[in-house]
């Protein structure tokens, strides 16, 4: 795998290799570049995450006296219990809430908005529903928190957590439709037709037959806006000041505020908010990657 | 149906959206009342010689963020599209970053990079030593790294979506007509992904706008103003200066930035056919 590159130009003249590799025609003749490539990108990917976590089981003065490279030699969870003791139960609590909150309305509002662009797409007011949409993917969102942070002070909902719930919602909202509809959208008309023909009402084939239908759609955009809420900043910052208000990133960014020169302590805090993402990971692979990959490159 | 969403969307998103506008042209603090300035906003930022740099430092960032990502995606997503066990494997683990939220990554690196006690220093290696986020140049270079670091799983998945799109039938006519592999990536591969490219490349460059948390907590647009992007501009004077008017003129500028790349990325995406590609980003 680690083929100097000099010798990597090869293209058709590679020797195909031997048995039953050749069968496979394309796949057959060994890449050396791609290959390598591959690897280094797993250095660039894994150094930083290995030294972050390496990092977290050292003790203050065992990391600066050590080579950062290298594994604790006696590994303390003290820098876990630190961070636990700020209070990270209840910031993790408040992301649960701020995403489940946000994520499941959002899935199921768009869903509809979806489905009804998708099965009464001719009509004019769908039509102009469907392009507020799409003009919603081109802009940045972001651009506009000045005015949601006037309405939610407006709505007296400033420093609470549904003030970053409705506009998590609202941005995740032309994204989902898009995926979404066009998934429905594959769904064959005929299905549609008969299952009416039988009595259903259009409520009817929406639970029971796009539903089930565009399961893997739901999924990617329920873990695509899932991840984005679950890491958003930006609302949490400014839609909230008190400390048990906090989401988890804030919660982070708050904690490295104040312990800065305890290196270890500030990674912990990394590794313990990742963690729960990174659970889902290892058991949801599957899903995630081919959810988000089905939902992108259609 | 659709109602629900279009309640939500147009409260918390064209609302807004015409907001900017309207408080751009007033003067607000934040807390108090809200009263009419005319064009003084504009004006004032209009005139201000920090809004070409900071325009300038987004332009760079985007640019320079695309430029890093695009090839090194692409490759990554040819490379992750094939079958193999081995290029499975590494890409389960080529999605860790995606995990991460910008701000851990922010805080994480901001640790890794510090020249006294960072991972270069304990290493002693001095050219990983060096006051990264203390010199303009090395900390938008530290920002776009990070950037490409965060951002290349995703957009390396959405080119393995795209070439597993590709029909084999291609390969296999250009196999037997002799064409080695680096002419099948440029004469199948990369026009194939044509529309793979520009869903990508928009989603990087407008997403680049909103780099936020990350320079936020890397450098706060430092040193000096160095990183000091369109995004951070207006955080900065609306939040921390309390100038929610001018602060507004910038988010009108992002707003009108953002639409334009998208029209002119549509456009180079070729008419209609891009319009299909759109909708089904």
């Amino acid at each position: 795998m680690t083929a100097p590159v000099t010798r990597a130009p090869a293209g058709p003249t590679t020797q195909p290799r031997s048995g039953p590799s050749r069968r496979r025609g394309r796949l057959a003749r060994a890449n050396w570049i791609g290959g390598a490539a591959g690897w280094l990108w797993l250095l660039v990917v894994m150094i930083p995450i290995y030294w972050i976590v390496i990092t977290s089981f050292k003790t203050q003065a065992n990391y600066f006296a050590t080579n950062p490279l290298k594994p604790p030699t006696a590994p303390t969870l003290a820098n876990y219990r630190l961070v636990l003791d700020n209070d990270f139960v209840r910031y993790f609590v408040n992301s649960v809430i701020v995403v489940v909150g946000a994520v499941v309305p959002a899935v199921l509002i768009s869903f509809m908005a979806a489905f009804a662009i998708v099965r009464g797409g001719q009509g004019r007011l769908l039509k102009a529903i469907s392009s507020m949409f799409l003009m919603g993917l081109a802009i940045p969102l972001q651009a506009t928190i000045i005015p949601v942070y006037l309405i939610i002070i407006k709505l007296h909902l400033y420093d609470s957590l549904v003030a970053i719930i409705l506009p998590s919602i609202a941005f995740a909202i032309p994204l989902s439709v898009l995926v979404l509809s066009n998934f429905i959208r594959d769904v064959p008309g005929e299905l549609f037709e008969s299952m009416r023909l039988d009595g259903a009402s259009e409520w009817g084939t929406l639970w029971y037959l796009a539903f089930p239908l565009t399961r893997p759609a739901l999924v990617t955009v329920t873990i695509y806006n899932g991840l984005g809420i679950w890491n958003g900043f930006l609302l949490p910052l400014i839609l909230t000041q008190s400390p048990d208000k906090r989401t988890l990133p804030l919660a982070l960014w708050s904690f490295q505020g104040q312990y800065s020169v305890n290196v270890p302590a500030v990674l912990a805090s990394v590794v313990l908010t990742t963690l729960p993402i990174l659970l889902l990971y290892v058991v949801g692979r599957r899903q995630l990657v081919s959810g988000l990959s089905a939902g992108f490159s259609k | 149906m659709a109602l629900p969403a279009v309640l939500v969307f147009v409260g918390f998103g064209i609302v807004p959206l015409l907001g900017v506008l309207a408080l751009s042209f007033a003067n607000w603090n934040g807390i108090g009342a809200i009263t009419a300035a005319g064009g003084r906003n504009w004006v004032a930022v209009l005139k201000d010689p920090s809004l070409p740099h900071a325009v300038w430092v987004t332009f760079l960032i985007m640019v320079l963020s695309w430029a890093v990502q695009t090839p090194i995606s692409l490759l990554l997503g040819v490379f992750i599209a094939g079958h193999q066990r081995y290029r499975e494997a590494l890409a389960v683990l080529y999605f860790l970053p995606l995990l991460l939220s910008s701000a851990a990554i922010a805080i994480a690196y901001k640790s890794l990079l510090d020249p006294n006690f960072g991972l270069g220093a304990g290493l002693g290696i001095p050219l990983l030593s060096q006051n990264w986020l203390g010199e303009g140049k090395l900390a938008i270079g530290v920002v776009v790294y990070i950037v490409s670091w965060q951002f290349i799983p995703f957009h390396s998945l959405i080119y393995q979506g795209g070439v597993r799109q590709i029909p084999r039938s291609m390969y296999e006519a250009a196999e037997i007509d002799g064409a080695g592999r680096m002419r099948q990536l440029f004469s199948i591969t990369i026009p194939q992904l044509k529309y793979t490219i520009i869903t990508s490349s928009t989603l990087m460059t407008v997403g680049s706008l909103t780099f936020f948390d990350l320079i936020f907590i890397l450098t706060a647009g430092g040193p000096g103003n160095a990183t000091r992007t369109l995004a951070l501009d207006m955080y900065i004077r609306g939040f921390q200066a309390d100038l929610m008017g001018p602060a507004s003129v910038i988010a009108v500028l992002l707003v009108l930035v953002g639409l334009g790349l998208a029209l002119l990325l549509r456009r180079l995406g070729g008419g209609s056919a891009s319009e299909s590609q759109m909708e089904g980003a």
